[in-house]
């Protein structure tokens, strides 16, 4: 059994040497110039409403709910996973990213109908972090809660 | 026992002739280094139906049907049709078999499929059991996707480990009579395990099945792989090609100069961004039935080592931190009989 397992060991290891790694410098520039531009493009919506005469926590919203149009839009074209190939958590961390992992299984399962497909599956891929934040939300705002 | 040799391997007394071929490949495929092999080569992954899934079901259907024309047989005269895909429950093939009334066999072996299905038809000829019989196997790339990793739009980075499905149909009859090529021996593989739990990195997961089957057909047969003129394995891509030809040296084996895989030679892997190479039950079928038994025809090679390989994994398993399994059988095509 144990040579057996020195085996697997041993393969393992050999794997590993072969496998191509990805270029994490690159993919690291990719990621932070997207997603960097991305957030400048947030910062710009936000500067433009705000001297619409909206207050900060509106313009706030409005920006998220036009970069989460244009996310949802992208995946519509078929171009945010086209983006997504190189700038990877660039364009995957922001809230657009977010408004592509809800679009695409909603795209994707249309055919399985509106209920158990489209509705069912939409939150495949989000669907853990909404939970996990929602969690993280309510522990935080326990504490807050407690020591106040 | 005298048709059965060493430890995997049938020798067929009367070596069942493949008397034709077909393949349909989609648009990507088409676009390969492959391509001018091809019989049917698709504009659209959905060919005209609404879900990728029933693409899949016409892809399978519309080759079996070409495959029995260009052998100038009636359906009728087919008595079994083995055949497999990769989607759960095997729903691509059942689907395409109600509309041949033909007795069927379904087949699970992952991407092996066309080996096994080969295999199995194989016998069935040589057994005296039939005269006519179909092999053969589809994939989808969408519907594997679908199946196996994330929705086509989402916006993830793959790694450079990952294969690509191939998407496409490959089918053979097999025939008692017949002028070859012919199926010769079959090695079938035993299932190996070497721990690896990357799903993106079939083709380390696979490796060590292909080689194994490749040694024990060597050892079982007594034949050396220069004998072959190809040596050719399914699906495993470059990571896993090098790791095949690593561990048959270790066995004396040397694999350097007539073997290749599938996976390597169905796409262009820099200009097609396919990473590894490509994948899926039709990656090794339609290489089959479009290049190899086409430059056959040519003399260009007369013996062939087929060895097909499949990772059997579910998307449920990978979730449950299991490894992936690999398959592998060798199918031993010959244009003259020794």
């Amino acid at each position: 059994m144990d040579q057996a397992q020195s085996k697997k060991q041993l393969y393992q290891k050999r794997v590993e040497e072969v496998s191509p790694k990805s270029n994490l410098l690159v993919n690291c520039a990719w990621a932070f110039l997207v997603g960097g531009l991305i957030c400048t493009f947030g910062q710009i919506i936000t500067n433009i409403v705000k001297n619409l005469g909206y207050t900060r926590d509106e313009a706030a919203m409005i920006t998220s709910i036009v970069l989460v149009f244009i996310g949802a839009f992208l995946t519509g074209l078929n171009l945010y996973d086209r983006i997504g190939k190189y700038a990877g958590a660039g364009s995957i961390i922001p809230i657009t990213g977010f408004a592509n992992s809800i679009v695409s299984p909603a795209m994707e399962f249309k055919k399985e109908g509106y209920i158990f497909g489209l509705g069912a599956k939409m939150f495949t891929v989000a669907g853990p972090v909404l939970v996990y934040g929602l969690l993280a939300s309510v522990i935080v705002g326990l504490y807050y809660y407690l020591i106040h | 026992m005298w048709k059965h040799l060493g430890e995997q391997t049938i020798r067929f007394e009367a070596p069942p002739t493949i008397l034709s071929a077909a393949s349909t490949v989609g648009p990507k495929e088409g676009k390969g280094p492959l391509a001018p092999y091809f019989d049917v080569i698709l504009e659209d992954v959905l060919w005209g139906e609404d879900t990728w899934e029933k693409a899949e079901t016409k892809i399978l259907k519309e080759t079996i049907q070409r495959a029995i024309s260009k052998a100038n047989l009636d359906v009728e005269q087919i008595q079994y049709i083995f055949a497999g895909d990769l989607l759960n429950q095997l729903t691509a093939t059942s689907f395409a078999m109600r509309d041949f009334k033909i007795p069927f066999f379904g087949l699970y072996g992952a991407c092996s499929t066309m080996a096994e299905s080969m295999s199995l038809g194989a016998i069935m000829i040589d057994g005296g059991y039939a005269d006519y019989v179909i092999a053969a196997t589809s994939s989808h790339y969408c519907s594997a996707e679908k199946q196996f990793r994330y929705p086509l739009q989402l916006g993830v980075q793959r790694p450079l480990t990952a294969s690509w499905t191939v998407t496409g149909s490959g089918a053979v009859v097999l025939s008692k009579e017949g002028l070859g090529p012919y199926v010769t021996y079959i090695t079938t593989g035993k299932v190996v395990d070497l721990g690896i739990k990357d799903s993106m990195n079939m083709g380390a997961s696979m490796a060590p099945a292909a080689a194994d089957t490749i040694i024990n057909h060597l050892l079982d047969t007594n034949r050396t792989p220069d004998y072959y003129d190809l040596i050719i394995t399914g699906d495993l891509g470059s990571v896993g090609k090098q790791l095949v030809i690593e561990m048959a040296g270790e066995h004396d084996y040397d694999l350097s100069k007539n073997y290749t895989d599938c996976g390597v030679e169905i796409f262009d892997a820099t200009s097609q961004d396919t990473h590894a190479g490509g994948s899926g039950c039709a990656c090794a079928a339609v290489t089959l039935t479009g290049y190899i038994l086409k430059e056959m025809e040519k003399e260009t090679f007369q013996k062939v080592l087929f060895i097909p390989t499949g990772a059997l994994l579910s998307s449920l398993s990978s979730q449950q931190g299991e490894s992936v399994p690999g398959i592998a059988h060798a199918v031993a095509i010959e244009s003259q009989l020794e």
